[in-house]
């Protein structure tokens, strides 16, 4: 246990957490309308957007305190980014309800493809930032040097953690959960027992989309630098540790996104910067291929 | 005026309260992103485009609305019903169609192009080309087996870089490179596709996009080998020995000095064009006769319904694969051709836009229709050539077009045919 390992412990486990926020999103989809939401990636990339317009707004207004510039700032990348995730439901998902497997998919592809352009169109193709807002960081010496944990990453940690309470809290103990449950379970019953479920699955976008613009958020406030870019690659990690924590399961997102975060840390660390993106997708291409139903989600059976 | 409107008030009151919801929501979404501009730490306000994108999205929902609670837009909405329903259309046995002379005339006008091309159409007719190979491999893949395969620019970049790494550690030229990159590419199909096409649709999306960025993530990282993001050169083609070139490079004859020709920098092109061009009416033709044969008949029936293929005995990851491999060797024979024609190949002309265009062409053609899938390729290769105002645009459209089509006509803007089979009358058959 050198110090080395214990930061990229840190650093993954940071990393993991904004994973398993955005991967809530593709597991919630996937659970209620059994499809992959191609353009959550995307609705990430937008929300890091909106956090810096958000704070750039807030701080022309004259707020200077970081608790209410925060709470501001996430407010308002929560409810727009929501707004995206029920426009994309609206858009590329409801008018395919009934369509062949691969439409939905296929259009998913095609709204992420505007959203990069759009974004890269109305914002410029250069890379944005924010400024740094917390500054500081804990220290703890360990054998030789020191173990830095910022307070940037305990805010990440800390408010990643409060966000999944949330999360489950709504999905397991409200009204709102339980018909979102129902609708995962059994569509056609839900709907004959009077759920409203176009409405519930509309809602399953828009926290999903909330999800990711707490990540969105999170991460801006960590590195402060993104491009319209950004959205692909990390869209395909969450996935991916979605897929590991088992497709599906809230637990599971979270669990792979943490796993998926260290070990991609780890790995960067000893063997090679370059190659973590090669290392994280054939980690995914390596579990859909041994264990499709990943750690905690259950085996899938066809049913005719 | 206010008489008339109340007269009117039952038919507008829908589409005007949609209008302005759509209104609200259209200003949610792009007031911040369309209004607020960063600029460094901080932004400038371009109120007037919201207003104008607010005001389109406003009158579009109002007009759609009012289209369709008319008796016209309900019988429209019943029609796209049908259409989402439908699959392939049957025509009568002894069929002829009446466009059947377009397609002697298209060839007479392809074998005349070099003849009186400039160099710049001929470029451009060359990628139309190129695209519409990809667009029939991957029409294979997605259109007939029904396989969504989101890495299929790997396949791609295997054959490119196929032609460079042979020139470069073994000497082997254009002609030799064709074939084996056609193989190496069918080969590498078969390695990913073998443990992966037992999966689920969604999950052979994800795990082929996550193959096609590895290749890219390798080609861009191993500098040794690949290049890194300069990438390597490839050599020009020869024709049997002869180069194109004005002096030879490889001490081999010049084509023009064996033929007692003027030198022209378009040779090389013209070689190229009338390679590609036998080649793609080739995998055409290859393919035209496999939709007919019995693997041709699996493959779409497997697309329709899996588990009733499976319980007539049909193994599906054998029929699943000879699409993957037939797809994967056609994108590299397609790549062999890009690298030749542009000179040099580098890992930017292979990520994932590359993929999403070639699904676009498949998408925009048809599924599983051949005609929809050359007209595709060429419509949106050149279409870009010729509006080159719109180039920022490209990507918006291309989104636009596959999320509208998705909507509108699942299953392509040219349905699939199929001619019928008459039975053998009694006589006939004594």
């Amino acid at each position: 246990m050198d110090g080395l390992f214990l930061q990229q412990l840190i650093n993954g486990l940071t990393l993991g957490s904004v994973y398993g926020l955005i991967a809530i999103g593709y597991t919630m989809v996937y659970g209620i309308i059994g499809m992959i939401n191609f353009a959550h990636g995307e609705v990430y990339m937008i929300s890091a957007y909106l956090s810096a317009i958000g704070l750039a707004l807030l701080s022309y207004f004259g707020l200077q305190s970081f608790p209410l510039l925060m709470l501001g700032t996430l407010l308002f990348t929560l409810c727009i980014t929501g707004a995206y995730g029920w426009v994309i439901e609206r858009i590329a998902y409801r008018p395919l309800r009934n369509s062949p497997r691969l439409a939905p998919l296929i259009s998913a592809i095609g709204i992420s493809l505007i959203l990069q352009n759009y974004v890269q169109l109305s914002q410029g193709a250069r890379q944005q930032g924010v400024p740094t807002l917390l500054d500081g960081a804990f220290r703890f010496p360990i054998g030789e040097g020191f173990l830095q944990i910022s307070y940037t990453k305990v805010f990440i940690l800390v408010a990643a953690f409060v966000g999944m309470a949330v999360l489950t809290y709504v999905i397991h103990c409200t009204r709102l959960g339980r018909m979102c449950r129902a609708t995962q379970q059994d569509r056609k019953m839900a709907q004959i027992l009077g759920i409203d479920t176009d409405r519930v699955i509309s809602l399953v976008f828009v926290i999903g989309a909330a999800m990711a613009a707490l990540a969105g958020v999170l991460i801006t406030m960590n590195y402060g630098t993104f491009d319209f870019y950004a959205g692909f690659i990390i869209g395909v990690k969450a996935f991916t540790a979605a897929v590991l924590g088992g497709i599906g399961s809230l637990p599971g997102a979270m669990l792979g996104g943490l796993i998926l975060g260290v070990a991609e840390a780890q790995f960067s660390s000893m063997v090679n910067t370059d190659y973590k993106d090669v290392f994280s997708f054939s980690l995914l291409v390596l579990i859909l291929i041994f264990r499709p139903q990943g750690l905690l989600g259950r085996p899938q059976v066809v049913k005719v | 005026m206010m008489t008339r409107l109340k007269a009117h008030w039952p038919v507008l009151q829908q589409p005007v309260r949609d209008a302005g919801l759509a209104g609200l929501m259209a200003l949610v979404v792009f007031g911040p992103i369309v209004g607020v501009v960063l600029n460094g730490y901080d932004f400038n306000l371009h109120a007037g485009r919201v207003a104008a994108l607010v005001a389109v999205v406003m009158l579009g929902r109002f007009l759609l609305s009012l289209l369709l609670q008319s008796p016209k837009g309900q019988r429209w909405l019943q029609r796209f019903d049908d259409a989402s329903a439908g699959g392939v259309q049957v025509l009568a046995a002894g069929h002829r169609s009446a466009l059947r002379w377009v397609i002697p005339l298209v060839l007479l006008a392809a074998v005349l192009l070099p003849f009186f091309a400039n160099k710049y159409l001929l470029t451009v007719v060359i990628l139309g080309l190129i695209y519409v190979l990809l667009g029939l491999g991957l029409n294979i893949v997605v259109g007939l087996a029904g396989l969504l395969d989101l890495g299929y620019v790997a396949f791609y970049a295997i054959g490119a870089y196929g032609l460079a790494l042979g020139y470069e550690h073994l000497g082997l030229g254009f002609w030799s490179m064709l074939p084996l990159s056609a193989l190496f590419a069918a080969l590498a199909g078969a390695i990913l596709g073998f443990p992966v096409l037992r999966m689920h649709g969604d999950y052979l999306a994800i795990v082929t996009l996550g193959f096609g960025e590895i290749i890219r993530l390798v080609l861009n990282n191993w500098l040794s080998v690949t290049g890194g993001p300069n990438g390597l050169s490839v050599p020009s083609p020869t024709l049997f020995g002869l180069e194109f070139g004005r002096r030879a490079k490889e001490g081999g004859p010049l084509f023009h000095e064996f033929f007692g020709l003027n030198y022209d920098p378009n040779f090389k092109f013209i070689f190229i064009y009338s390679v590609l061009l036998a080649v793609v009416l080739l995998v055409l033709y290859v393919k035209q006769r496999l939709v007919r044969m019995p693997i041709g008949r699996a493959w779409e029936a497997l697309r329709e319904d899996e588990i009733a293929c499976r319980a007539m005995g049909l193994n599906h990851v054998l029929v699943k694969l000879s699409a993957f491999m037939l797809g994967a060797s056609t994108a590299g024979l397609a790549g062999v051709f890009f690298a030749s024609y542009q000179g040099f190949v580098n890992p930017s002309s292979f990520t994932f836009f590359e993929s999403a265009l070639i699904l676009a062409i498949v998408v925009l053609g048809g599924m599983g229709s051949t005609l929809g899938v050359v007209i595709a390729a060429f419509v949106l290769t050149v279409a870009p050539e010729l509006l080159r105002s719109f180039a920022d645009y490209r990507v918006l459209l291309f989104g636009v077009l596959m999320v509208l089509m998705m909507i509108w006509r699942p299953r392509g803007l040219i349905r699939v045919s199929r001619r019928g089979v008459s039975a053998p009358s009694a006589g006939a058959s004594a």
